[in-house]
């Protein structure tokens, strides 16, 4: 059993089905290319929307020289699926299509996507990759925690680590007390669910006494909502395992886009079926690898519902080095911030990624927060709650308040504004068993 | 010669105070001294009870953060000057108390002062050389059980 904090020492394996992670680039390119014309082309002979941009913009898919090229093209935006709900961006018959999943999204209609057999087949190999990058292999128990059902969480990592050939349970989220009697009594080795599920799972399991240390639990692949890196540190300390960040979402395939791998320095995009590009958020301009943006995937196989330049609403990175486990994917620099989380507050623009570094900087809060935005008369304010734990907890007054300076200074340092703190009774904030929660706006209009 | 203090977080609200109360209640477990500290939003429950390790566990389990903190008890006579002569003799050795509160018990004449200091056990020598009657936690809860 190894340390925790310490790397655990993984070597690449070259295994057939991991083969697309390591081709040289040349044919990497060369293969994206091919198949970029050829999804285009389906796209613009299949899906009116596509096809009718294409041709307000005057472009073809015979444009499509080099890959570069797609640049040209139109930009698809969540507001597309939308508009043409349930079935309207379908590329293939009704016949042909075997799955549909859906995303709930806050507000109005939900968004519906489709596979075909073939995409599915493809999801199963990306999610396999996937676990296997983040060290899983044949013979892993799994627990799957991800939700199933609509959300293609649950399902995607399912197929995924039968792929593999590993052992999965699929056990969906919630009922934290079946989680954690069947991580005990199974012998789980590797867990799918959302960080803040897991720290959830971790401290429930440290009240019902359960010694987590000789669990043979190693990995946990966590994904779903953006975290930190200060809260993998976290983890990873507190549970002893390997935490590893995976990429995906529903509009694209689901999990299974892009992986940490060993080197845990950046997320692997599955480059032979997603094109990842980096743009300007602004002014839609590609930007440079290298340059923070906002990240645009085309699926370059997907047979029942191609995304053609797909916003994902996702800022990061495309590191241009390559990363020290061989593979040629390029990375994307972890996701810790959504435009669409992103709010602003008295003309600053806060993304809840920052309160939660902020906490951690404080020795002894828990990452388990809320944010509350309300109006006072015509000022914005901003709260931010926090739990006490027995770690932060002073038998006088004055020892709190210190408290909660040091977490008002420590956000304001991070975000450049004074904000409230309120310091609440332990488990008191709500616990997700999905996606976490944690901004609340109260403002009116 | 040191008390054990439990200290509780808890949030200025309607009920907040009475859960811990209530959970130590169904434990069987008497509150003996008490003290609130009230900040604006929160406030810092003080017990201190006889057996404290079973109460700890118990508010523990039910979700609440304690702490545990060591305070001296001392008796005095319940007259006109007693605390002032405490806090000379303290003073004298330049101990500061950083918070205090103080208890009656039944016994006429006699009242209980708790008191929290940074360095307890330096506390104790100059109380005690002051012929000021540090309590013994054992035989004082025994006593007034």
């Amino acid at each position: 059993m190894h340390q925790p904090g310490t790397p655990t020492q993984e070597q690449p394996t070259f295994l057939p089905r991991s083969a697309p992670d390591y081709l040289p680039e040349p044919q990497l390119r060369e293969l994206q290319l091919t198949r970029l014309q050829a999804i285009v082309t389906r796209a613009y002979e299949r899906v009116p929307l596509f096809r009718e941009r294409c041709e307000q913009r005057g472009v073809q898919p015979s444009d499509l020289r080099q890959l570069a090229d797609i640049q040209h093209l139109p930009f698809t935006v969540k507001n597309d699926l939308r508009d043409t709900y349930p079935f309207g961006l379908f590329a293939s018959p009704r016949e042909e299509i075997v799955r549909l999943h859906a995303s709930s999204g806050t507000t109005g209609k939900p968004i519906v996507v489709a596979y075909t057999q073939d995409d599915l087949d493809v999801w199963s190999e990306v999610m396999s990759r996937t676990f296997a990058a983040c060290g899983v292999h044949a013979g892993d128990m799994v627990q799957n925690a991800f939700g199933y059902g609509l959300f293609t969480g649950g399902l995607g990592a399912h197929y995924g680590a039968e792929e593999l050939g590993a052992t999965v349970i699929p056990i969906s989220g919630g009922n934290t007390e079946r989680q954690m009697m069947v991580m005990r009594d199974f012998g789980v080795t590797a867990l799918c669910a959302t960080p803040s599920y897991f720290l959830h799972l971790l401290e429930r399991a440290r009240e019902a006494d359960i010694d987590w240390a000789n669990l043979p639990l190693r990995v946990g692949i966590f994904g779903a909502e953006p975290w930190t890196e200060a809260m993998r540190q976290r983890i990873e300390q507190e549970s002893g395992i390997r935490a590893y960040d995976i990429y995906g979402l529903s509009e694209i395939i689901g999990p299974g886009v892009g992986s940490e791998c060993c080197a845990q320095d950046g997320l692997h995009i599955f480059e032979d079926h997603f094109y990842p590009e980096i743009i300007d958020p602004e002014s839609g301009a590609p930007l440079p690898d290298g340059e923070e943006g906002e990240l645009v995937l085309t699926t370059l196989s997907k047979q029942a519902m191609p995304m053609i330049r797909y916003r994902t609403r996702d800022l990061t990175t495309i590191i241009p080095e390559r990363c020290r486990c061989g593979r040629t994917l390029r990375r994307i620099q972890r996701i810790g911030r959504r435009s669409d989380d992103m709010f602003i507050i008295r003309g600053v623009n806060v993304f809840p990624a920052q309160v939660e570094t902020a906490l951690l900087q404080v020795e002894g809060t828990l990452p388990h927060y809320q944010i509350t935005l309300s109006r006072k008369g015509s000022l914005d304010q901003m709260e931010v709650a926090v739990e006490v734990t027995e770690a932060v907890l002073s038998d006088t007054v004055g020892g709190m308040e210190a408290l909660q300076k040091q977490v008002a200074d420590a956000l304001e340092h991070i975000i450049g504004l004074r904000v409230g703190v309120r310091l609440v009774e332990p488990q008191s904030l709500p616990r997700s068993e999905g996606k976490a929660k944690r901004v609340f706006d109260n403002r009116e209009g | 010669m040191k008390f054990k203090q439990l200290s509780l977080f808890l949030e200025n609200q309607p009920a907040h105070l009475k859960q811990p109360c209530r959970i130590l209640a169904e434990a069987g477990i008497d509150i003996r001294p008490l003290s609130l500290a009230d900040a604006d939003q929160f406030g810092i429950l003080r017990l201190i009870v006889a057996d404290w390790e079973r109460a700890k566990h118990v508010l523990e389990e039910a979700g609440c953060a304690v702490r545990v903190d060591e305070v001296v008890g001392l008796e005095v006579a319940d007259e006109c000057g007693g605390m002032a002569h405490v806090l000379e003799v303290l003073e004298q050795g330049g101990h500061n108390v950083l918070y205090t509160y103080a208890f009656t018990f039944g016994e006429a004449g006699r009242a209980v002062l708790f008191m929290r200091f940074e360095d307890p056990d330096a506390a104790i020598a100059a109380l005690q050389a002051g012929q000021i009657h540090v309590l013994d936690p054992v035989r004082w809860l025994k006593r007034t059980e």
